[in-house]
């Protein structure tokens, strides 16, 4: 066996371990995006652009769901070899991946900040706060830090997918306004900002507004200096997952 | 006296036979085909339920799956449910929803569903037999008292991509069936097998060979000489059948790859078209082509409904279909000629139809890499799910989903048994998903009134002798609309989502309506 042979055996050693994020990006988007959507956004199977994937916790359980699939929608990749699956892994990781960035404000001081602007009061982080609004307790994952900046100044100009403000008058001419928890053609559920359910048959609503553009979100744009915004955004950057 | 006992032997064997079928609309009470009759209707005349009563309609019973995302449409012939799940299939007693058989094929382990759901769309019955199609490609013949299997035969290997969803359809002594597999890379066809031996009576290729007429429409030579032997061209919806011209009409899907067109430079026939086939041999009569050159997965995997209607001054046999493309179509059902057509759905790839039917293409629609914006969506303005004609009525129903796509042309290398699609789609950011029930005049396909849904909807349409249209929707609710003005009536939250088809039958002489929701089935009554 030549030097050059043993060369081109460890060459591919590695390659079987290593993992080519253009190559695993063409794979994907030739065998999962009919399903996951071309840009991971999804469409039969779930959206993929998340920094966690519930069925894939680990690199590991990411390789397993790509070579064997998940029963009984979807078909196990069987055709390629451990290279490619940990190619395409790696490019799945880098859907939902948020790249690392130097933000200029302190996290210690900003959770002060939030404390003090009463975002608690809608929003919940490990735990504690009201639930009005959305969920933040690993926005840091989902979201970068401009992305955040422009959430806080101007709420509504990024609304979280799905999310609906709406303003409803019962027949009796009580006006109800908030977050669409949920709708079919015949129903709708309602969360005012008490928390407070509301269940209504559409059709005996007397009005029944959509507010697309719309938020109880104030914007903080004024109230807030430029330190107390940079530390803010650094607190919410911190938020990467349940405490 | 031998002669009388094998007579008798026979009308106790022959439970369903073929004039049962053909003669449907005389016993509403049954529902013996995957349509209700072989028109493709989906048309109870059943008429107990009315707009003055359904308000009082209630759960008599319900079924429960072992898996979810159920899709079958019912058979049920004096008193007895027949149903399907994937592999499966069972008989209920149709007044309690008890279970009397079932029968299972296991799924071999390395079976694999590229492009589609594990899901099954209903059994089909002739004489004393249940016919269920498998996704690991058999037909199977059951007996309708035990369950026992009569013969299963292989329609093809699985382990390519090849697949069977659909209820198949019974006719005069033989059992027609259709492929799935479009985004795998198959080359399509329709099968008829002897549904007695369970032999094949005759397969109609959709993708024709070299030498063969249509095959013109398919690159001839260079490096692309051979893309129609992947040339897609599924079959995955039941056809409908005219008993008088034992003319079978069947759609065809979307051509493959189907986001890359570079290997397939034509018209592609027969994909995305609608075939008439001779009953007894599978020649081909006519076909029209909806798409043709589709690049965006717009299969005429349709239900065809079978009508009659003046024609400037002249009654003409047609048939009616709305497209995945979102062109409601009309044709002459004897010769295929094109007789009319209209947008039923927002539609942004042809500025119109010719006056053959062919479509007018605007510019740049064709997928791309940086992504092309195109309504309808790759799932179409309607698909598989099955319309209903009311001839009480006139007028055809049908669930629209309105909401495009953003379509990405991309690679694609033929490996056996893995997606050979050559891109896809991705959803436009923040667009409505909007769908309704329209009713369209089925000669013209004017609009005659919509109801919107919450969200598009996978569920097909029933319409009834009561003057009511059922369907469902994708949140769970299944809802009963007035025929004549789409005014809604009734509706119950079934807690999950309806990708099914309803019908109507009988028990003990009173109508009930039937529908599948994720992993169960309701049956509903006065």
């Amino acid at each position: 066996m030549t030097k050059w042979m043993l060369g081109l055996l460890a060459m591919n050693a590695i390659a079987q371990v290593t993992a080519d994020l253009p190559a695993g990006k063409k794979i994907f988007e030739s065998q999962c995006a009919l399903c996951h959507g071309q840009t991971g956004t999804g469409g039969r199977g779930p959206g993929l652009n998340r920094p966690k994937l519930g069925k894939a916790p680990d690199d590991e359980a990411l390789w397993a769901v790509i070579s064997n699939g998940i029963e009984p929608e979807m078909p196990g990749a069987w055709q390629l070899n451990e290279h490619e699956v940990h190619s395409v892994a790696a490019y799945v990781r880098s859907l939902g991946a948020l790249p690392p960035e130097a933000l200029p404000g302190d996290a210690s001081r900003g959770e002060r900040v939030y404390q003090s602007k009463g975002c608690a009061g809608c929003h919940m982080v490990g735990g504690k706060g009201e639930g009005f609004g959305p969920e933040l307790t690993d926005i840091g994952a989902r979201r970068n830090g401009a992305h955040l900046r422009q959430a806080v100044l101007r709420p509504a100009t990024l609304l979280p997918e799905g999310f609906l403000y709406v303003a409803a008058v019962t027949e009796t001419g009580a006006a109800v306004r908030g977050i669409r928890v949920n709708e079919d053609s015949f129903n709708i559920q309602i969360k005012d900002a008490r928390g407070q359910f509301h269940s209504f048959r559409k059709s005996e609503l007397r009005d029944l507004k959509r507010l697309p553009n719309e938020t109880p979100m104030p914007s903080f744009e004024g109230s807030l200096s430029a330190a107390e915004l940079d530390d803010l955004v650094a607190y919410l950057a911190s938020l990467k997952g349940k405490s | 006296m031998k002669w009388c006992v094998w007579i008798l032997t026979v009308a106790v064997s022959a439970q369903v036979p073929y004039d049962r079928i053909v003669n449907a609309q005389k016993e509403p009470g049954n529902w013996l085909t995957y349509s209700g009759n072989y028109l493709g209707h989906r048309f109870s005349p059943l008429s107990e339920i009315t707009a003055a009563n359904v308000a009082g309609l209630r759960v008599k019973w319900a079924y429960q799956f072992e898996s979810g995302h159920t899709e079958t449409s019912p058979i049920v012939v004096d008193g007895v449910m027949y149903i399907t799940a994937p592999n499966s299939a069972a008989a209920l007693d149709a007044r309690t929803g008890r279970q009397l058989w079932k029968w299972s094929r296991p799924l071999p382990k390395d079976y694999q569903s590229i492009g589609f759901g594990h899901v099954n769309r209903g059994p089909a019955i002739l004489d004393g037999r249940l016919f269920v199609a498998t996704l690991d490609c058999y037909l199977v013949a059951l007996d309708i008292k035990s369950g026992a299997e009569r013969w299963s035969t292989r329609v093809e290997d699985y382990k390519p991509g090849y697949s069977l969803t659909l209820a198949p359809l019974a006719i005069k002594g033989k059992v027609l069936i259709g492929i799935s597999g479009g985004e795998a890379g198959i080359r399509g066809f329709v099968d008829a097998y002897d549904a007695a031996s369970g032999q094949r009576s005759w397969r109609f290729w959709t993708v024709p060979a070299p030498g063969e007429p249509g095959h013109e429409t398919w690159p001839q030579d260079g490096k692309y000489k051979d893309s129609w032997k992947t040339g897609g061209g599924s079959t995955w919806v039941t056809g409908s059948y005219d008993p008088e011209s034992n003319l079978v009409y069947w759609g065809v899907g979307n051509p493959g790859p189907d986001w890359n067109a570079d290997s397939r430079l034509g018209d592609n026939l027969y994909t995305c078209s609608l075939v008439a086939l001779d009953g007894d041999t599978g020649a081909l009569k006519w076909h029209f082509q909806f798409t043709p050159h589709d690049t965006h997965d717009w299969d005429s995997a349709h239900v065809p409904v079978l009508f009659e209607a003046e024609v400037r001054g002249t009654r003409r046999k047609l048939v009616a279909v709305a497209n995945r493309n979102a062109f409601f179509y009309v044709l002459d059902r004897t010769s295929g000629e094109f007789i009319t057509a209209r947008a039923y759905a927002r539609q942004t790839w042809a500025k119109g139809l010719d006056d053959r039917g062919r479509p007018m293409l605007l510019p740049a629609i064709e997928p791309s890499a940086e992504g092309t914006v195109i309504y309808p969506n790759l799932n179409g303005a309607t698909v598989w799910f099955s319309p209903s004609y009311s001839p009480l009525t006139g007028l055809f129903y049908v669930s629209v989903r309105e909401l495009g796509s953003i379509y990405y042309k991309r690679e694609a290398d033929y490996k056996p048994g893995t997606f050979f699609a050559g891109g896809g789609e991705a959803g436009i950011p923040r667009d409505e998903k909007k769908g309704a029930i329209r009713a369209l005049e089925v000669a013209t396909g004017k609009l005659r009134w919509e109801f919107p849904l919450n969200t598009a909807a996978w569920s097909g349409v029933l319409s009834t002798g009561g003057g009511l249209v059922f369907s469902g929707s994708d949140e769970g609710n299944f809802f009963a609309l007035d025929a004549v003005s789409g005014k809604p009536l009734w509706d119950f939250q079934t807690g999950g989502a309806i990708t099914s088809n309803p019908i109507s039958f009988n028990v003990n002489g009173k109508q009930h309506v039937a529908i599948a929701a994720d992993r169960v089935l309701y049956v509903f009554g006065l």
